[in-house]
């Protein structure tokens, strides 16, 4: 759409501004603050330049629980969005169940986090949970409390099961906005089904999936919630991924300097990885 | 093999619902029951969960001040939201794509990263404990979101619609609340749709900016578990009534869900 140029409508996105601004420009100014700053706990502050970035940057413990993260976030964009597209393109098209697979599978998207943490805690306890007590009597010595191996396949599950359904709205969203004459068209060339998926659905589908890629990529990389309910980042540190280790520092050890620099790094990695996606997005809509 | 595809999106549906039964099964079975072993169905039914929740005020508050705090979030931020997407969608001013790509950077801000300071924020302004200090924390990510659903709606209406109405002699907020509301009226259900969602389902800042007055469902939830013991048939019936407002909010959007996912850009 050719757009006017008017500098008026500037006083339309003022209050818009002003409310973000309120939330994301102080807390960000005070973490800035912290995050070059050294206090002993009496409310003095002292410049403390860098220091704490290099701490942060330079520590094992930030290392590793940027690894966990990294591995957290690729395994389940690997399983969550093949296993959306599959799902989408098997659902029906029309017809009386269409609602009702669609109310069913938003569903998990609606329940509060913690719960989900602690649906899914309930549901795999070895003794008393339908998944643990299963797993068991099959055979298997499955315990997540205890075996980091086993936390991290419970996590990772839940989040299938948290948010799977939201690559499969948004594919199925692509999917449907298909006419129904590319597939005659397909039909007559004598497409199979794959070649009727490689060059009509992919590409319809390409837009809606860059947006599902974004917004899991940036919420996986920001779990904290379900997370810390589920395992609390144990056994141990196995499952320990960036926020929760960020919340133990800075409101368990109240670490404020290290804590900020960490916050900031934090948001810095998503603000770049996203602004990746973003650009691919926004060239896709131009196109 | 056409016939048969309909097994995956059903497996899928039950993978989802064995969760969800499991905590129901959980929210009818007494504390005895839980902890004396495995069961598929509870034996001793009870609804003592439920009536305890329904008469304990420290309880049943939690879900009002939920639904309180969501409730000014998704009108404060679709409202502000409102003429941001219609500038966005219709004008070029000077610094639109920035301002664009800064709004969407708060939905990337972990609120792990923001829960000290708006706690000292929230503090300072003498708002903390209040439902608005929540729902204002909350309008970081869902105005965002709000703006962005309602620019990808807005933008498929034709530009012709609002010049027609100018010719036709309507003043700008004549046709703009009388004629463009009721157009996008869908975009506007899905974009409060969404910040209920996202608002509902938050803990982190809802927790940290609230202490008595103001304390989520959530929050009572996670306190119980780690101050009385563990009740578990108690926190599976709280969870399963956490469920229900979603359910309920997801029937009258069902047709247009996936198109908010979308942002509005199908």
């Amino acid at each position: 759409m050719n757009k006017t140029i008017n500098q008026k409508a500037w006083l339309f996105v003022l209050p818009v501004f002003l409310l973000v601004a309120f939330n994301a420009i102080i807390p960000l100014m005070t973490v800035v603050n912290y995050s070059v700053q050294e206090t002993f706990g009496d409310n003095t502050f002292f410049w403390s330049g860098v220091l704490w970035f290099e701490e942060i940057l330079t520590s094992e413990r930030f290392h590793d629980s940027l690894g966990r993260q990294l591995m957290f976030t690729f395994s389940i964009l690997a399983i969550e969005v093949p296993l959306g597209i599959a799902i989408a393109l098997t659902m029906p098209r029309k017809g009386p169940f269409v609602p009702v697979c669609l109310v069913l599978m938003a569903l998990p998207l609606l329940i509060p986090w913690n719960v989900v943490g602690a649906m899914w805690n309930i549901f795999a306890l070895p003794d008393i949970g339908l998944l643990g007590y299963s797993l068991n009597a099959l055979g298997f010595d499955y315990n997540f409390t205890r075996q980091p191996g086993d936390a991290w396949f419970t996590l990772i599950l839940m989040d299938v099961w948290h948010w799977t359904s939201l690559v499969v709205l948004l594919s199925y969203a692509g999917l449907v906005s298909i006419p129904d004459a590319y597939y005659q068209a397909a039909k007559i060339d004598g497409a199979g089904s794959w070649s009727i998926f490689r060059h009509i659905q992919l590409p319809k589908m390409k837009r809606v999936l860059t947006i599902a890629v974004l917004l899991r990529f940036m919420d996986s990389f920001m779990i904290y919630t379900e997370a810390s309910v589920l395992t609390g980042g144990g056994p141990g540190n196995s499952t320990t991924v960036l926020s929760i280790d960020l919340v133990k520092i800075a409101l368990g050890q109240f670490d404020l300097g290290p804590a900020a620099a960490m916050s900031l790094i934090y948001f810095l990695i998503i603000l770049a990885l996203s602004w990746v996606f973003y650009t691919l997005m926004m060239r896709n809509e131009d196109s | 093999m056409r016939r048969r595809t309909w097994i995956v999106p059903t497996a899928y549906i039950v993978f989802l619902m064995l969760p969800i039964y499991w905590l129901v099964n959980m929210s009818f079975k007494t504390t005895n029951e839980i902890l004396g072993g495995f069961s598929l169905y509870p034996k001793e039914f009870t609804l003592d969960n439920y009536i305890t929740i329904f008469t304990d005020p420290t309880w049943y508050t939690g879900y009002l001040n939920s639904l309180a705090y969501v409730g000014i979030n998704t009108a404060l931020s679709v409202a502000v939201a409102l003429p941001a997407a219609y500038a966005f969608s219709r004008y070029r001013f000077i610094g639109d794509k920035h301002l664009f790509f800064w709004l969407l950077t708060n939905r990337m801000a972990p609120p792990a990263v923001f829960a000290l300071p708006f706690f000292q924020l929230y503090s300072a302004v003498g708002l903390f404990d209040t439902h608005i200090a929540v729902a204002l924390s909350h309008t970081l990510f869902n105005i965002p979101l709000a703006v962005w659903i309602l620019e990808g709606f807005m933008s498929g209406v034709p530009k012709e619609l609002d010049e027609t109405a100018y010719v036709d002699g309507h003043s700008f907020w004549g046709f703009f609340l009388k004629i463009f509301i009721p157009t996008i009226a869908a975009g506007i259900g899905v974009a409060c749709f969404f910040c209920f969602m996202f608002s509902w389902v938050e803990l982190l800042l809802a927790k940290t900016l609230t202490a008595v007055e103001a304390k989520p469902i959530a929050a009572t939830m996670t306190r119980t578990a780690s101050t009385s013991g563990y009740e578990l048939g108690l926190l599976a019936a709280a969870g399963t009534l956490t469920i229900v407002p979603g359910a309920f909010v997801i029937y009258f959007v069902r047709n247009y869900i996936a198109k908010g996912f979308a942002l509005g850009r199908v």
